[in-house]
């Protein structure tokens, strides 16, 4: 058990590796398939798992060092130019990790049926991705976190490429070319942000940590920020970098779908979280009014093109842009109370919108087309799928007692809370108005009214694999709406750090964590 | 200089042991010579053995004088320091890898000859003399015994007229670009006196009037610039790498362009290190145009051969970023890139030999159709390759273009750099090329994981094919993922030169 818990993230990001290996070598031929899906769903569920104790550890003295970072690793790796193998996680990278864990688990899962060629790539590439993801959210070191940040874009080339739509080659191209372009900037500024941490301290390193108690000046500040927010926002994506997202989106497979909005998304919110907030806070300040510009842009211009969309998955993928941009308004205002709903909605967007693709993917796979206009009336044959359906709308559009409620709420509360800018979260209110209306006309026309297509009156309604699906996201999604103080609680500390860090003095801190525990 | 010595003997077999590896070289590839006519046609594969004995034996002697410090010998004619080592080591290394790729693909072309090896292993011996040369005079006799040996080989297939046009069309411009390299030398030896570049570095600083110290370097750069293959001066590169055996054209890509790349920096550092501000620009011009013009020829290539030689351009151009850098870093980057380079591109000439069947040309981007399903672990190693050239982690490519790019950002950030922004710029063009570069090898990895094959010859498979795969493909892994002990490897070569 010590060995377990001491190298317990990397057991964590690597596990899945398992999977790939055994996947590779597991004999060919009659039933090969049956086993290799086995294998990947046993694999990814262990592997949800044996993050568990993250959550039972995390308080845990012994696993917490002096930087308030758990279950630490640090291994010299090159250590030429003072890159480490270096791991460790804080309250935010918790909860994403586990919803990686989670969402993994959910979307192998989910391909059981939808995928029939190619099974060994396709779940290996699924596995590869996960190391990837897990890695981003849990490297402590820049180079790390970059190498991380690159190798998942190559599986994901693939996924789309491979068992995507019909445009899925310029789809997958496009989502690779347009995230290489941000990462390599994103890599420049990396190494500018390097040389001028040994030109002031004399030490050469790419400790995460060590960068956000650097001071630089302003003007350099600017470049590194611009540099950073190139990379960062395209992946989130903000407007106007979201031109990818709609087309990788569509032409994917279900479950890469799925993975992509709940997770490869949240790789660009948490760099901005992660690294430009606390490491470039006054370049933040200096940008912020053009941050939360954009992103209300953002917000508006993804609701009202959602609104637009005839084929069901563009229209979630544009409410991705949506919610997004409320993730970004609640982390760029950086007043307590709004970080801490970004990085809430952060997780709810991982889930509605996560399962928001399912429930697209579920009938794409039932009828084999995408188009609301080949639905009416579903209601009256799936009424299962409907229930959940309509849990997971109201949770995208906000309703209380579910997630989108809490994060949207915090969101306007925060951006209130903040004297200069506090007007802006009418932007943000009308964007809810908006929400509603296209998530409501969507399921309107998809569930309700009378069944016009006589393929749609012999639909099946869920198995129990695929209510298994949906099982944990509507958990989820009801937890974080009545009690979000479990997961709120691991986010106090890390957003108190970030916010003392950009805007020092100006608010209150959030109960601290440390507090609570003694 | 020191003086005339009374004993012949003894001065040569002193002198001797510094230029070992060359003469291990130059003695197995002159018994090959001889050996020739007694072999008969069907056995000439033979002389490929032979000849990695020969490599084989220089990379042994190199090895006893690993870590010795700087030695210079026949009156500071050559010198044996790190750099010299380091690009040693890499020229024996592609000469080797590309012994082993040559002898079935020169039967599939019917040239299998005992010269084909000879001259192999003449222009690494000459690629050796132009590594350690710290004069003018051996530069330049080493570079025309590598220069000559190619052009030999690149024309080694006597029956196709494309290789015919392509060793005539290189010779001419190579003989062209050695002239303007000679024009360069000569007024810098009118300006001050000597050949050996310490005392022309030192000479330099009395200058009065640079005008034209200005013209010797932008001859030596254009003369050394088409050895390099960079824009402007790249014209030949596409025809040339398509004509020549494909063998050949990989032992261009990478030997041929670190010898002459040894050259460039030894020189630049070494003799021009402080009038950075007489060529800085120009050469920032023609890496940025390098990179951009190499990468967008390469896109609508449909010729496998024509498609690398493009991108064997742009290549050139992150190495020369290293160079401008001028730092010690810099330097070190270059060596990096290269060594990187040579493995990953290699590894992807070792693949385009093996569609190089009976009767298909395999060139064809179309030929890598459905690679994956007929051989996967081929198409795998290619993704690899490819993944690599673009830069991805956790590749050899990546810690190359990382280095590169991190010795422009230091500069960049020095605050005594009086070009910082141009640095900020090349910086900003190497990294969206990259994303450029992609595109192109990301065609390849459509074809053969995404469509279908229809011709069902199997590959061209030989031992020394895949043992070049093997270890190539280890190189760029293993350089990827640990790149520790590569970097010690390279670490040295930062020094001053002298």
């Amino acid at each position: 058990m010590g060995f377990f818990m001491e190298n317990i993230l990397s057991i964590v990001c690597f596990f899945p590796l398992v999977g790939v290996v055994l996947i590779l070598f597991w004999p060919r031929g009659n039933g090969s398939d049956n086993a290799v899906k086995w294998i990947a769903n046993i694999v990814s569920f262990l592997g949800f798992i044996i993050s568990l104790p993250l959550i039972a550890q995390f308080n845990n003295p012994i696993y917490i060092d002096s930087t308030e970072m758990r279950f630490v690793v640090r291994k010299d790796w090159i250590s030429a130019i003072g890159a480490q193998y270096s791991f460790g996680i804080d309250g935010i990278s918790l909860l994403l990790i586990l919803l990686t864990t989670l969402m993994g688990f959910i979307s192998i899962l989910s391909s059981w049926t939808a995928i029939t060629e190619r099974l060994r790539e396709y779940y290996c590439y699924f596995l590869l991705l996960q190391v990837g993801m897990l890695g981003v959210f849990m490297a402590l070191d820049f180079f790390l976190f970059y190498v991380f940040w690159e190798v998942m874009l190559v599986p994901m080339y693939f996924i789309i490429g491979v068992w995507g739509g019909p445009r899925k080659l310029y789809a997958a191209i496009k989502f690779f070319l347009y995230t290489l372009a941000g990462s390599v900037l994103l890599l420049l500024g990396i190494l500018a942000l390097y040389f001028h941490q040994h030109s002031v301290t004399g030490i050469w390193s790419f400790n995460i940590l060590s960068f956000q108690e650097l001071s630089i000046p302003i003007h350099l500040q600017i470049w590194i920020f611009l540099a950073f927010f190139v990379g960062f926002a395209i992946k989130v994506p903000m407007f106007p970098f979201h031109t990818w997202l709609p087309d990788a989106h569509v032409e994917a497979p279900t479950a890469g779908s799925v993975i992509l909005a709940a997770i490869l998304l949240k790789m660009g919110t948490y760099g901005f979280v992660r690294l430009s907030l606390p490491i470039l806070p006054e370049a933040t300040l200096h940008f912020l009014p053009y941050l939360l510009g954009l992103s209300v842009i953002g917000i508006i211009y993804g609701a009202l093109v959602a609104m637009m969309q005839k084929d069901m998955k563009k229209l979630v993928a544009y409410s991705s842009v949506s919610h997004l941009g409320f993730c970004m308004l609640g982390i760029f205002i950086v007043t307590p109370v709004a970080l801490e709903g970004g990085i809430l909605q952060m997780i709810n967007h991982g889930i509605s919108t996560g399962a928001l693709f399912l429930i697209v993917g579920i009938l794409y796979e039932r009828r084999h087309t995408r188009m609301i206009s080949d639905f009416s009336g579903l209601s009256h044959v799936m009424p299962v799928y409907a229930t959940i359906f309509l849990i997971m709308t109201m949770s995208s559009i906000g309703m209380p007692t579910l997630n989108g409620f809490i994060g949207e709420f915090m969101i306007l509360q925060g951006v209130f809370a903040d004297p200069t800018y506090r007007l802006w979260a009418v932007w943000g209110a009308l964007g809810i108005v908006l929400g509603a209306a296209y998530m409501l006309w969507f399921y309107q026309r998809v569930m309700f009214g009378q069944i016009e297509q006589e393929e749609n009156r012999i639909l099946p309604d869920l198995n129990l694999r695929e209510i298994a699906t949906f099982v944990p996201l509507i958990i989820l999604a009801f937890w974080i709406g009545l009690y979000p103080k479990t997961f709120l609680d691991y986010l106090h500390d890390p957003v108190n750090q970030i916010v003392d860090r950009v805007r020092p003095g100006e608010f209150s801190p959030l109960p601290a964590q440390t507090a609570l525990r003694e | 200089m020191s003086e005339i010595p009374n004993n012949v003997v003894e001065f040569l077999w002193e002198n001797a042991a510094a230029i070992g590896p060359q003469l291990h070289l130059i003695f197995w590839g002159s018994a090959i010579l001889c050996l020739d006519f007694l072999v008969p046609r069907s056995n000439k594969r033979l002389f490929a053995g032979l000849s990695l004995i020969g490599l084989l034996m220089a990379s042994v002697q190199l090895y006893s004088m690993w870590g010795s410090g700087p030695v210079s010998a026949f009156y500071d004619m050559v010198t044996v320091d790190s750099f010299s080592l380091f690009f040693n080591l890499l020229f024996l290394s592609s000469a080797a890898l590309t012994i082993t790729i040559s002898y079935q693909y020169l039967e599939v072309e019917e040239e299998q000859r005992g010269e084909y090896y000879a001259l192999i292993l003449f222009a690494t011996s000459g690629m050796m003399f132009m590594a350690g040369a710290i004069d003018l005079v051996s530069l330049f006799v080493g570079l025309e015994l590598m220069s000559v040996s190619t052009y030999i080989l690149v024309g080694f297939l006597r029956q196709q007229k494309r290789s015919n046009e392509a060793a005539m069309k290189y010779f001419l411009m190579g003989a062209f670009s050695t002239g303007i390299i000679l024009y360069g030398m000569s007024l810098l030896y009118g300006l001050t006196g000597s050949t050996r570049l310490s005392v022309i570095a030192d000479q330099l600083n009395h200058l009065e009037d640079t005008t034209l110290l200005g013209l010797s370097i932008f001859m030596m750069m254009a003369g050394l610039g088409f050895k390099i293959a960079v824009v402007p001066f790249h014209m030949w590169v596409p025809d040339a790498y398509e004509g020549a055996p494909t063998s050949i054209t990989a032992f261009m890509s990478v030997a041929v362009k670190a010898a002459a790349f040894a050259v460039f920096l030894r020189v630049f550092h070494v003799a021009f290190g402080d009038w950075r501000e007489i060529y800085i620009f120009a050469m920032v011009l023609i890496a940025m145009l390098t990179m951009t013009w190499g990468n967008l020829a390469a896109l609508s290539q449909q010729n496998v051969k024509r498609l690398l030689a493009y991108s064997s351009i742009s290549h050139a151009g992150y190495v020369l970023m290293g160079l401008i850098a001028g730092t010690d870093l810099g330097v070190r980057a270059a060596a990096i890139y290269l060594l990187a380079y040579t493995f990953m591109n290699l590894g992807v000439w070792a693949v385009v030999i093996l569609l190089r069947r009976q009767d298909i040309l395999g060139e064809n981007l179309e030929d890598f159709n459905g690679l994956f399903f007929k051989q996967p672990v081929v198409a795998v190693l290619m993704l690899l390759f490819f993944l690599s050239l673009a830069g991805i982690p956790p590749l050899s490519g990546f810690i190359a273009k990382y280095f590169v790019f991190a010795a422009v950002i230091e500069v960049a950030l020095n605050p005594e750099e009086p070009y910082s922004s141009l640095m900020i710029w090349l910086a900003v063009v190497g990294a969206l090329n990259a994303v450029i570069s992609l595109y192109y090898y990301l065609r390849f990895v459509v074809a053969m994981f995404l469509k279908k094959d229809q011709v069902p010859v199997p590959l061209n498979f030989s031992v020394g094919v895949v043992a070049t795969l093997v270890i190539t493909a280890l190189v760029t892994l293993l350089m990827g993922v640990y790149p520790q002990p590569f970097i010690n490897l390279a670490q040295a070569v930062g020094l001053p030169l002298i």
